[in-house]
C-alpha cells in the first residue's frame, strides 16, 4: 500500500478512535447517572469540555518538563494507535493495520507506562505535593497492574510463537471458539482482572479521582494542558480496550465490531466499578498481586511446559 | 455535696457557695488559693475531668470571673470554682500543667479577654481571629456593631421587619387585625 | 499604561504595604519572612524579601476578549461547562452536596465540581466570610485561571445578613472580589442555586461575565481594600 494513502487512513482512523474515546466517557458517565437516578451529562460534554479549556486566557508554567508532561501522555495514546492492527482485513497491509510490523505487542507494552512516566516527570515539575503524593500512588498501582499483564501477554506469545499483534489476531479468526478467551483461559482471565486497574475506572480510580483529597498528577495542570490530558485520556481508553481486544476477543473486522467490542469491553470496568466502592491504594495492589498474578504465573506455566 | 464544701472550707476560704442542683455547686475562691484547690480536687477527691473553663466580663464590678467546671466521673457530680480577678490588670495564675486542654481555653481567653496567664504554652498564637489589634472583641466595652460599620463598608438601609406582620400585610392587607394576633405581636 | 508607570505603581503598592504593616499596632510578619541580608558563600551581600522573592507579583493583565463569532463560540463553550471550585466558605456550602443528587443534577447544566483551584472557573462564595477566610478566598480567587466567575451566595455576601455587626465577618463581597451573579436568601434553596447557574450561563454567553478583567482594571483598589482588614497580610500580593 502506498504510504501516503496508509497516513491518510492513519489520521482518519486516530480522529474515529479520539471521538469514539469522548463518546464512551460521555456514554459511561451517562450510564453511571442512569444507575443513580439522574439525567447526567449531555453527551456533547466532553467536546465542550476540550474547547472551553483550549480558550482559558490565562496559564500559568512551571517550567519544560511541566509542558512535556501532558505531550508525553498524548505521545503515549498516539503510539498504542499507531502500532496497533485496529481492524482485521484479511492483509498485514491492510487500510486499518497502522504501522504495526512483527513484535509490536513489546513496543505497547512500552508505550502504556510511557503516559504515566511522562505525567510523573510533569508533575514532579509542577512543584505541588499532592501532585507528587498521586503520582506515587500512581506508579505503584500501575506497577502492580502492569505485572499480571505482562505475565499473560508473555503467555499468549508464547501460545502463538510471536509478538506481533496482527498474527495473534489473525490465527483467533474463524469462530468464537478459537478466541484465546477458550484457547487460554488463564491469560485470558488475568488480562480480564488485570484490566480493571489498566483502564482505571472506580474500584482502582483512586489516583485521579476528582473527589480524593488530591486529583493526582493533574493537580497543577489547567487549561490547554488539561484539554491535551482529556484527549489523551479518551485515546488511551479506546486503545487499551482495543488491545485487550486484539489479544483476548478475537479483534474486529470491521469498525462497528471494534465498536461494540470496546464499548463492551470498557462497559465491563465501568460495570465492576458501579457496584464496587474504590479501593485504597494499599487494598488495589495487594489485590492484583492476588489472584491476578497467580492467574498470569498459571498460564506462562501451562504453555512453557 | 454539702461534706465537700465543709472539707473544702476547712481548708480555703470560700465565699458565695451556691447549690443549683443536687449533683452542681459552685464556689468561689481567691486568686491565690484557686489553681491549688483545684490541684488538691483533682488529686485527691476525684474530680479528674476538667469540663471547661469559661470567663465572664463583669464590667460593672471591674472584674473578670473564671470559672473551672471540675467532673468527678465516680460520683458523677460536679463542681465549679469561680475567681474573681481585676479588670484593669488581668493576670491569672496557669494551670496548664493540670490538663492539657487547658492550654486551649487559656489561649482563647488570652485572645478574646486579654487575660494573661503567664507560662501558658502558646499562648500568643491566633486562635480564632488572625491578625487581631484592637481591643479584645469579647470585652463589653468592645463595641462590634461600630467596629463593623467603620471596617467592613456596611450597605447601608438595613430595614428589618417582623415576618409575621409582613407577611400578614402581604397576603391578607384587608383583614382586620385581631386582639390575638396584637397581643402575639407584641 | 506604559511599563514605567506599571512599576511605579508596584513599587508605590509595596511601599504602602509596608507602610499598612508598620501602622498596625501589632507586626504579624514571621521572622523567616522578614526582609533581609544574607551572606553569600564568595562573601557578597544579597538582599532577600522572601516574600517578594518565592512568589510572582506580577499584576494581572487585563485579557480583551477576541470578540466576533470566535468569542462567541468560545463563550458558548465557557457556559455549557462551569467547572466550580469546591471550597465551602460559610454555612451556605451545605446547599451544595445536594446540587449533585438525583433532585436537582447539576450535571445536566454542565456544571462540575473540581477539586483545585487550577481547573475551576467557578467559584461559590457560600455564605458568611469572616477575615481569615476572605484571605484563603482570594489567594484563591487568584490562582484560578481567566476567564473566572464569583456567585455570591446568599444575604451574608450582600449587606453581612445576620451577621452585619459581627466584628470578623465582612458586610460587602464586592468590595474585596468582583461579583457575577448574587444568588439572595438566608438561605437559599438549591434551586436558587440551579437559577443562578442559569443566570450565569445567560450572562457569560451574552459576554457580560468579564469580571476577572475588572478585577484587573481596578486591582489597586480592590487590594488596598482587602489590605485594609487582613492586617497580617504575609502572603504576596499577588500569585498565580
Amino acid at each position: 500500500m502506498n504510504i501516503y494513502a496508509k497516513l491518510a487512513y492513519t489520521i482518519l482512523g486516530f480522529l474515529i478512535v479520539l471521538n469514539w474515546g469522548f463518546l464512551m466517557g460521555a456514554t459511561m458517565r451517562k450510564i453511571g447517572a442512569r444507575m443513580a437516578g439522574r439525567h447526567g451529562i449531555p453527551f456533547k460534554q466532553p467536546w465542550i469540555n476540550l474547547f472551553k479549556s483550549i480558550s482559558t486566557r490565562t496559564v500559568i508554567t512551571h517550567g519544560i518538563m511541566y509542558y512535556i508532561g501532558p505531550v508525553f501522555r498524548l505521545t503515549g495514546g498516539i503510539g498504542l494507535f499507531l502500532f496497533m492492527p485496529m481492524v482485521f482485513t484479511g492483509s498485514p497491509d491492510g487500510p486499518w493495520t497502522n504501522f504495526s510490523f512483527e513484535g509490536d505487542l513489546i513496543l505497547i507494552m512500552y508505550f502504556n507506562v510511557f503516559g504515566m512516566l511522562g505525567m510523573a516527570l510533569g508533575a514532579g515539575e509542577g512543584g505541588h505535593p499532592y501532585a507528587a503524593m498521586g503520582i506515587t500512588r500512581g506508579l505503584a498501582q500501575h506497577a502492580a497492574v502492569e505485572l499480571p499483564l505482562t505475565l499473560a501477554f508473555l503467555s499468549i506469545a508464547i501460545q502463538f510463537d510471536t509478538f506481533s499483534i496482527y498474527k495473534i489476531v489473525e490465527a483467533q479468526q474463524g469462530g468464537i471458539m478459537h478466541w484465546v478467551l477458550f484457547t487460554n483461559p488463564f491469560a485470558a482471565a488475568a488480562i480480564i482482572l488485570a484490566m480493571l486497574g489498566a483502564l482505571g475506572h472506580s474500584p482502582f480510580n483512586l489516583v485521579k479521582a476528582p473527589n480524593e483529597i488530591l486529583i493526582g498528577p493533574a493537580t497543577e495542570y489547567e487549561g490547554t494542558y488539561l484539554g491535551f490530558m482529556m484527549s489523551a485520556g479518551a485515546t488511551l481508553h479506546v486503545m487499551e480496550a482495543v488491545l485487550f481486544m486484539n489479544l483476548v476477543f478475537g479483534g474486529a473486522t470491521s469498525w462497528l465490531e471494534l465498536i461494540v467490542k470496546s464499548f463492551l469491553i470498557y462497559f465491563w470496568s465501568v460495570f465492576v466499578g458501579m457496584v464496587f466502592p474504590r479501593f485504597k491504594i494499599e487494598q488495589s495492589v495487594t489485590w492484583f498481586f492476588k489472584v491476578p498474578l497467580l492467574l498470569g504465573v498459571l498460564a506462562v506455566i501451562i504453555f512453557m511446559f | 455535696m454539702k461534706e465537700l464544701i465543709e472539707k473544702l472550707s476547712s481548708k480555703y476560704e470560700l465565699q458565695e457557695v451556691v447549690y443549683q442542683r443536687d449533683n452542681l455547686v459552685f464556689a468561689a475562691i481567691s486568686k491565690e488559693n484557686a489553681i491549688e484547690a483545684v490541684t488538691y480536687l483533682r488529686d485527691y477527691e476525684g474530680y479528674t475531668h476538667l469540663v471547661m473553663m469559661s470567663c465572664v466580663d463583669w464590667i460593672e464590678d471591674g472584674k473578670y470571673q473564671l470559672l473551672y467546671l471540675l467532673h468527678n466521673p465516680k460520683l458523677k457530680n460536679d463542681i465549679g470554682i469561680k475567681v474573681y480577678i481585676d479588670r484593669e490588670n488581668p493576670e491569672m495564675v496557669s494551670a496548664h500543667h493540670l490538663w492539657k486542654s487547658v492550654w486551649t481555653y487559656q489561649r482563647e481567653m488570652h485572645e478574646s479577654f486579654g487575660i494573661v496567664f503567664p507560662g501558658s504554652p502558646r499562648l500568643e498564637e491566633n486562635f480564632v481571629v488572625e491578625g487581631w489589634d484592637e481591643t479584645p472583641f469579647m470585652r463589653r466595652d468592645f463595641d462590634t456593631h461600630e467596629y463593623a460599620e467603620k471596617t467592613y463598608f456596611p450597605r447601608g438601609n438595613r430595614k428589618t421587619n417582623d415576618p409575621a406582620e409582613y407577611m400578614r400585610k402581604k397576603l391578607y392587607p384587608n383583614q382586620p387585625v385581631t386582639a390575638k394576633q396584637r397581643k402575639d405581636d407584641k | 499604561m506604559s511599563e514605567l508607570d506599571l512599576n511605579n505603581k508596584t513599587s508605590e503598592m509595596l511601599a504602602n504595604s509596608e507602610a499598612n504593616v508598620k501602622n498596625s499596632k501589632k507586626n504579624f510578619t514571621r521572622p523567616e519572612d522578614e526582609k533581609r541580608e544574607v551572606v553569600a558563600p564568595d562573601g557578597s551581600i544579597i538582599e532577600v524579601n522572601p516574600l517578594y522573592d518565592y512568589f510572582s507579583n506580577e499584576k494581572p493583565k487585563e485579557e480583551k476578549p477576541r470578540g466576533g463569532v470566535v468569542e462567541k463560540f468560545l463563550n458558548w463553550a465557557r457556559a455549557e461547562s462551569i467547572w466550580v471550585l469546591g471550597f465551602g466558605t460559610g454555612c451556605g456550602s451545605i446547599e451544595i452536596p445536594p446540587l449533585v443528587t438525583p433532585r436537582f443534577d447539576m450535571f445536566r447544566y454542565g456544571v462540575q465540581m473540581r477539586p483545585t483551584p487550577r481547573q475551576s472557573n467557578a467559584f461559590i462564595i457560600s455564605g458568611y466570610l469572616s477575615v481569615k477566610t476572605l484571605k484563603r478566598v482570594i489567594r484563591t480567587y487568584e490562582q484560578m485561571p481567566s476567564p473566572k466567575y464569583i456567585l455570591a451566595l446568599g444575604s451574608c455576601t450582600i449587606n453581612g445578613g445576620m451577621y452585619y455587626d459581627s466584628y470578623s465577618t465582612i458586610n460587602r463581597l464586592d468590595k474585596y472580589i468582583p461579583v457575577d451573579v448574587y444568588i439572595a436568601g438566608c438561605m437559599p434553596r438549591p434551586e436558587a442555586l440551579l437559577h443562578g447557574f442559569v443566570k450565569l450561563k445567560q450572562l457569560i454567553k451574552e459576554g457580560k461575565a468579564e469580571k476577572a478583567n475588572e478585577y484587573a482594571r481596578n486591582f489597586d483598589e480592590y487590594k488596598a481594600n482587602q489590605k485594609k482588614i487582613i492586617k497580617d497580610w504575609n502572603m504576596p500580593d499577588y500569585n498565580w
